[in-house]
């Protein structure tokens, strides 16, 4: 049995989710979408919250909420007149599109319902994940260890950097 | 009334959804690219619930989220490089309008 304020914050959450993913995708105005994406990334920082994964919250509210939604906007304000409203679409494509989520939605929810146990509840034992914990398993080399992708991810993003820089500056 | 693995399985299968027709629809590449995040978004939380329902004791979906934000910013920054670098050359990032490289 869940207390009584988790189920409540799960039903904000979920409906934020639904709500605001739809508003991104079906605006018309490129800088409300922007916005209703800063809300979805919260609403799931909020279910990383609830899980117990604190630091993957945090992570989620600095990287995505706080660092690539910067970057949506800076792009969007360089890109053209934010204010302006896209063109309605054409009957065709939107109908290519809807089909094209439903399709998948009717697959996956089949599926969902079909294979997984639908009543599987949380397990009592609170989970704490410190992190201390993390912080060792990131940059240990033994079993279930995670320093070769970390080392990777680093590379990665010197890599980005340069890329970055070399793409977009003035020549 | 309990929380239970489906319940927060189905607003991820939304999210990626609406990623997907986004995808699909949008003509700006800004809107395109935040489909994508929608849909990489909803990845991600299936990952942690499962990791969090199934295997309560371990860890290793929390890390491949870590992991894929990670990537997911990497890629975001090099796209929208991209995109103003596409901008500054024909003045426009809508893609019906970008068919030099198409023929």
């Amino acid at each position: 049995m869940e207390s009584l304020g988790n189920i409540i914050a799960y039903f904000i959450i979920a409906l934020a989710i639904i709500v605001f993913s739809v508003m991104t995708v079906t605006t018309r105005k490129i800088l409300r979408a922007a916005t209703y994406l800063l809300f979805v990334l919260f609403a799931t920082a909020g279910i990383y919250f609830q899980m117990g994964y604190e630091f993957l919250g945090a992570v989620q509210i600095a990287v995505y909420a706080g660092g690539i939604l910067v970057l949506f906007v800076f792009a969007i304000f360089l890109t053209g007149k934010p204010g302006k409203d896209s063109e309605p679409l054409e009957s065709q494509k939107k109908i290519v599109g809807l089909s094209a989520a439903v399709l998948t939605a009717l697959v996956c929810g089949y599926a969902l319902f079909t294979q997984v146990d639908m009543c599987m509840s949380l397990a009592n034992q609170p989970i704490d994940v410190t992190i201390n914990q993390i912080g060792s398993m990131l940059l240990s080399t033994e079993k279930f260890g995670y320093l070769l992708p970390f080392e990777a991810i680093s590379i990665l993003l010197l890599a980005c950097i340069i890329g970055g820089v070399v793409i977009a500056r003035k020549r | 009334m309990e929380l239970t693995l489906l319940m927060y399985i189905v607003p991820s299968l939304i999210m990626f959804c609406c990623g997907v027709y986004g995808f699909i629809t949008r003509k700006n590449m800004i809107a395109i690219l935040i489909s994508l995040e929608l849909m990489l978004n909803a990845v991600d939380i299936n990952f942690v619930v499962f990791n969090r329902y199934l295997f309560p004791g371990e860890m290793e979906g929390m890390f491949f989220s870590l992991f894929a934000i990670a990537i997911a910013a990497a890629e975001t920054a090099l796209a929208i490089a991209i995109i103003v670098n596409v901008f500054r050359m024909a003045k426009n990032i809508d893609i019906r309008e970008l068919i030099k490289m198409k023929f």
